[in-house]
C-alpha cells in the first residue's frame, strides 16, 4: 500500500517537474511559427490577388493583429482545447491528423525496439561474459556497423537484399498490401487489430511489411542498448556482493541472472527511455524509405509545403511522449530499485 | 578428526600486470587445526587477503598459483574444478568480507540473500528456507528478525549489514571461517559486538576461524594464534600470547611498537626514545583564545546532526574531537573551518566573527589561510591531474599571494622538506605515490601557507599503523615548532590522547564529556565514555594474558 502511495507520489512529482519544459516547448513551438518566414495570413488568403483588406480581415480573425502576450495566451488556450490548426496540405485539423498516423509510429518504434532489445541484451550479457573474447568483438563490430551506416542506407540496403534480390520480403510501401482489406481499427496496432479479428493471413501480411522497417530502426539503436548492457554488467560482476554470492556456493546461473543482471539492467532502463524517444523522432528517413505512413513522415511533408501547424503538433506531440516515456522508466526504476524509493 | 582442517604449503600467488608478473604471496605456509583460531596480521599488500582469495578461488582472472599446495581436510583444493569449489563454499568454507554495505545486494531483501545462501546448498521449500532464514538473522542478534526480513541493505546500518553477511556465510555449517578485515570502517562499539559475535558463533558451532586483519589489537583479543606477513611472507607465527610479550622478528616488533596503546607516545610509536624525555606540551597558561564557538546548531533535513556545542580553543592548542559515525564531530569540523554553514550559534577566530562571512566568499578571505584541513583521504582529496608540487603550490599562490615563479618554488620546497618529502617526489602524480607519501603532501599542502589553525578530520584512518606512526610523528612535531593549534578529529582514542591536551567526546550531536586528555581517559566520567575505551581491543601482555 505505502509502496503505490510512494509511486502516486513520484508520479505526480515528475509530472509537477515536468511541467516548465512543456511549457518551454510550448513557448517554442509558439515563437516558431512568428520567427519562420512568410506571413501565415498569406496562406490562407483566397489567392495571390488577395487585397490588403482581406488580409487584414484574415489576420484579425486570426487574431494576428493583436500584441503578442495576447496571441501566445490565445495560442495555449487553444492548446488547452486540443485544437493544434488546420494543417492546410490534408484540410483536416492537426489533431485528428496525428490521431490516425500515431498508431502507425507507435507500432514501428516499440516494434523495433522490442527487436533490439531481444537482441542487444543476449549480445549484450554475451559480450560481459566472456569479455575480449571473439565473440565480444564480433558484438562491437555488428554495433559499430549499425551505428556508423545511416538508416535510409541501412532500408535501402534490406529492401535491395529482402525485396529485389531475394524477394523475400513485399513491396516495402506502407502498413498494408494495397490490395488487401485494412483490419477494423480497434487499437490501430495492426498486429493487433488483426490478431483480434483473427485474420492470420492478413497478420502476417502486415508483419512481413513492419519487419523491414522495424529491422532498420532496431540496427540504428542496437550499438547504445548491447554497449550499455555490456559495459554496466561488467562493472556489476566485479562489485562485492558478486564476490559474497559467489562465496556462500550460488551456481554461475544465480549469480548472473539474479545477482547482477536485476543490477545491471537499471542503467539500460535509462537508456531504453532515452532510445525510445530518440527512435520516434528519428523514425522520418525510416518512414519515408519506406513510405510509411507514420507521423514522422507528415511532419516532414508539412514542412516541406511550409506547413507549419503540423509542425508544431509534431513538436509537442514529441515532446509530450518524451515527457511520459520518462515517467514511466522513473516508476519502473522505483520500483526496480529499492534504494531510490528510500530517498 | 585427524591431521590439521586447513594446510597450506609453500603457497605462492602472482598476478599478471602490465608490468610482467608480480608475486603477491611468495610460499607461505600455514596450519589451522579444526576449530582453531588464527589471526593473519599485516599491512596493505603484504599478501594476507590474497592467501584468502586462494583457498576459496575467490582471485581474480589474473591471479596464478604457480608453486604450492592447499590442502583442506586432507584434500588438494588449490586447483580444484569450479563444481568442487561451489561446493565446497558455502557449505565447507565460508567469507565474511570488509565494508558489509556493498557486499550485499542492493536491490535484494536481507531476508531473500540469507534464504539464496541456504538454497546454494540445500533443496527446501520455501516456508522452510524462510524459516531457517529467520532463525539465522534471530542468531546473529537482528532485533526484530521477522520485521527486518524484507528490508534493503540500504536500510541498515554498516554494523546490521556484517550480521546479515555473518547469517550468510554461517547458513550451511561450514567448518571454517575466513573474516577478511570484517569491521574495517565500522565504529569501535560495533567492531567490538561484530566481534564478540563471530567469535561466539565459532566458538559455539565448532568452526575454525581466520581473522585478517591490520589491528594487532583485534588480532590478539580473539585469536589464540598470530601469523604476521610482511611483502609476502610469513615473518614470525606463533601463539598471540607470546608474539606480543616477546615479539622476536624485527618487522613484528616494529608493528607492536607502532600500534597506539593506552600509554604509548608518540615518540615511542614510531620507534625512538629521545635521549631527553620530552616534556609533555604545554599550552602557555597566558595564550589567547584563538577560535571561540558557541552554541553551534546544524540541522540537516529535520534532524539535528550538531546541537547546542560549544568550545573554544587556545592558540598553539590541540584538541581532540571524538565519537561514533553519526555523532556530528565531522559536521562540526566542516562548520569550524567554513566549509559548511551552522544553523544557529556564533564562531569567532580571533575575536573575529568568521561565521558572518559568507561561505560562497569566505576562500577570497583573508581567514581562509588562517584556518586550513587535512582530509580523511589522502588520495580522494588530491586531484589526480595535479602533480605533487601544483598541489601545495595552488594554496601558496591563491592564499599567500606569493606570485613569484622562484619563490613559490622556494616555498614548496622548503614545506616539502618540512613534511618529509624529498624532491624528486614533487613531479609526481598522485597514483605514482605511496598511501604514506600522499599524507604527508596533504598536510604540506595544509601547512604551506601558515595557518594558526589545522583542522585534521581522520587524517590517518586510511593508513597502515607503521605509516599512521610516522605521519602522526610529524604532525605533532610540526605543531610544537609552528605553535599550530589542532582540532583533531579521530574515532581512534589512543591516537587523540597522545596527540591532544584536551578531548570532547561527542554522541548524537552533543557533548557527552569534555576535558584534561589525560584525566578523561585515566578516569572517564560518562558512561558513554567508559564505554568507548572499554570497547578498544589491546594486547598488552598483561590484558591478554587474563583474557
Amino acid at each position: 500500500m505505502s509502496a503505490l502511495l510512494n509511486i502516486g507520489r513520484r508520479v505526480g512529482k515528475h509530472l509537477l517537474a515536468s511541467l516548465p519544459a512543456l511549457f518551454g516547448v510550448v513557448l517554442f513551438t509558439f515563437l516558431l511559427m512568428r520567427v519562420l518566414p512568410g506571413d501565415p495570413a498569406a496562406f490562407f488568403a483566397s489567392g495571390p490577388n488577395a487585397g490588403q483588406a482581406e488580409m487584414a480581415q484574415i489576420r484579425e480573425t486570426m487574431g494576428l493583429d493583436r500584441p503578442i502576450p495576447e496571441q501566445f495566451v490565445r495560442y495555449v488556450g487553444d492548446l488547452a482545447r486540443g485544437n493544434l490548426g488546420q494543417s492546410m496540405t490534408t484540410g483536416q485539423p492537426v489533431i485528428a491528423d496525428l490521431a490516425e498516423r500515431m498508431p502507425a509510429s507507435l507500432e514501428l518504434t516499440l516494434f523495433a525496439l522490442v527487436l533490439a532489445l531481444a537482441l542487444a541484451l543476449p549480445l549484450g550479457i554475451l559480450a560481459a561474459l566472456r569479455p575480449n573474447s571473439l565473440l565480444d568483438h564480433g558484438v562491437r563490430f555488428v554495433c559499430t556497423l549499425g551505428v556508423c551506416v545511416p538508416t535510409f542506407v541501412t532500408g535501402l540496403l534490406l529492401i535491395y537484399v529482402f525485396y529485389y534480390l531475394l524477394g523475400l520480403a513485399p513491396d516495402p510501401t506502407g502498413r498494408v498490401d494495397i490490395f488487401a482489406a485494412p483490419p477494423p481499427g480497434i487499437t490501430g496496432f495492426l498486429l493487433i487489430d488483426f490478431l483480434l479479428v483473427g485474420d492470420l493471413a492478413g497478420w502476417k501480411a502486415a508483419f512481413g511489411q513492419l519487419i523491414l522497417p522495424a529491422c532498420t530502426m532496431a540496427l540504428f539503436v542496437l550499438a547504445p542498448l548491447a554497449r550499455m548492457t555490456r559495459a554496466s554488467l561488467l562493472s556489476v560482476l566485479g562489485s562485492d556482493f558478486i564476490r559474497t554470492a559467489r562465496s556462500v556456493g550460488m551456481s554461475d546461473w544465480r549469480v548472473v541472472v539474479v545477482y547482477a543482471l536485476r543490477n545491471a539492467l537499471l542503467p539500460v532502463l535509462t537508456i531504453i527511455g532515452i532510445v525510445f524517444s530518440t527512435m520516434l523522432g528519428a523514425n522520418v528517413l525510416v518512414e519515408k524509405v519506406f513510405s510509411w505512413p507514420g507521423i514522422g513522415s507528415y511532419a516532414l511533408d508539412a514542412l516541406l509545403a511550409s506547413d507549419y501547424a503540423p509542425v508544431q503538433g509534431f513538436v509537442l506531440l514529441i515532446a509530450v511522449i518524451f515527457v511520459m516515456v520518462n515517467l514511466i522508466i522513473d516508476v519502473l526504476y522505483g520500483i526496480v530499485d529499492p534504494r531510490i524509493s528510500l530517498q | 578428526m585427524s591431521g590439521p582442517l586447513l594446510d597450506i604449503q609453500n603457497l605462492h600467488v602472482a598476478f599478471s600486470t602490465r608490468a610482467g608478473m608480480v608475486e603477491a604471496v611468495r610460499g607461505i605456509d600455514l596450519q589451522l587445526a579444526p576449530g582453531g583460531t588464527l589471526a593473519v596480521v599485516g599491512e596493505s599488500g603484504s599478501g594476507k587477503s590474497v592467501t584468502a582469495y586462494a583457498v576459496t578461488q575467490l582471485l581474480d582472472r589474473a591471479a596464478r598459483i604457480p608453486k604450492g599446495r592447499i590442502l583442506f581436510r586432507g584434500e588438494d583444493i588449490t586447483r580444484a574444478d569450479p563444481a568442487r569449489m561451489k561446493a565446497l563454499r558455502g557449505a565447507a568454507i565460508s567469507m565474511v568480507f570488509q565494508s558489509p554495505r556493498t557486499a550485499l545486494n542492493p536491490i535484494r531483501s536481507i531476508g531473500l540473500q540469507v534464504m539464496d545462501a541456504i538454497a546454494a546448498h540445500e533443496n527446501l521449500p520455501k516456508a522452510v528456507l524462510r524459516a531457517r532464514a529467520l532463525e539465522l538473522l534471530e542468531a546473529v542478534r537482528i532485533r526484530d528478525a521477522d520485521k527486518r526480513f524484507d528490508a534493503y541493505p540500504a536500510e541498515l546500518s554498516g554494523g546490521m549489514c556484517q550480521r546479515v553477511m555473518i547469517a550468510m556465510a554461517i547458513a550451511c555449517n561450514p567448518s571454517l571461517l575466513i573474516a577478511d578485515e570484517p569491521t574495517t570502517g565500522l565504529d569501535v562499539t560495533t567492531q567490538k559486538t561484530v566481534m564478540d559475535l563471530i567469535a561466539g558463533l565459532t566458538a559455539e558451532r565448532g568452526m575454525a576461524l581466520i581473522l585478517i586483519t591490520h589491528d594487532l589489537g583485534l588480532a590478539a583479543s580473539y585469536c589464540r594464534d598470530v601469523m604476521v606477513m610482511q611483502q609476502g611472507r610469513v615473518v614470525e607465527a606463533a601463539p598471540a600470547v607470546d608474539i606480543f610479550r616477546h615479539p622476536s622478528h624485527p618487522y613484528t616488533r616494529r608493528l607492536v611498537a607502532a600500534s597506539p596503546t593506552p600509554t604509548s607516545t608518540v615518540d615511542e610509536l614510531v620507534g625512538e626514545t629521545p635521549s631527553v624525555a620530552r616534556a609533555p606540551f604545554a599550552v602557555p597558561r597566558e595564550a589567547r583564545v584563538l577560535l571561540d564557538a558557541s552554541s553551534i546548531v546544524k540541522r540537516f533535513d529535520s534532524t539535528l546532526a550538531v546541537e547546542d556545542v560549544s568550545l573554544t580553543l587556545k592558540a598553539g592548542e590541540s584538541l581532540g574531537l571524538v565519537g561514533e559515525s553519526g555523532s556530528g564531530k565531522s559536521t562540526l569540523s566542516r562548520i569550524v573551518c567554513r566549509l559548511a554553514d551552522a544553523d544557529g550559534g556564533r564562531l569567532l577566530f580571533d575575536g573575529v566573527d568568521i561565521g558572518a562571512i559568507p561561505l560562497r566568499t569566505f576562500h577570497e578571505s583573508p581567514w581562509r589561510r588562517e584556518i586550513q584541513i587535512v582530509f580523511q583521504d589522502p588520495h580522494e582529496s588530491l586531484n589526480p591531474r595535479f602533480t605533487a608540487f601544483e598541489c601545495i603550490a595552488r594554496p601558496v599562490r591563491r592564499l599567500a599571494k606569493l606570485t613569484d615563479g622562484a619563490q613559490v618554488k622556494r616555498r614548496v620546497e622548503e614545506v616539502a622538506e618540512r613534511c618529509g618529502l624529498s624532491p624528486d617526489l614533487l613531479s609526481r602524480f598522485p597514483h605514482q605515490l605511496s598511501g604514506g607519501q600522499k599524507a604527508r603532501i596533504g598536510i604540506a599542502r595544509a601547512v604551506a601557507v601558515e595557518p594558526r589553525l589545522l583542522v585534521l578530520d581522520e587524517p590517518t584512518a586510511a593508513l597502515d599503523v607503521s605509516v599512521q606512526a610516522v605521519v602522526l610523528k610529524l604532525l605533532d612535531d610540526l605543531r610544537r615548532d609552528e605553535g599550530l593549534a589542532f582540532l583533531f578529529v579521530s574515532h581512534d582514542l589512543n591516537v587523540v590522547r597522545m596527540m591532544c591536551e584536551r578531548t570532547i567526546v561527542m554522541r548524537h550531536g552533543r557533548i557527552v564529556e569534555e576535558g584534561e586528555s589525560h584525566a578523561l581517559f585515566r578516569n572517564p566520567q560518562a558512561a558513554y565514555t567508559r564505554e568507548l575505551l572499554g570497547a578498544i581491543p589491546h594486547f598488552e601482555p598483561v590484558q591478554a594474558a587474563t583474557a
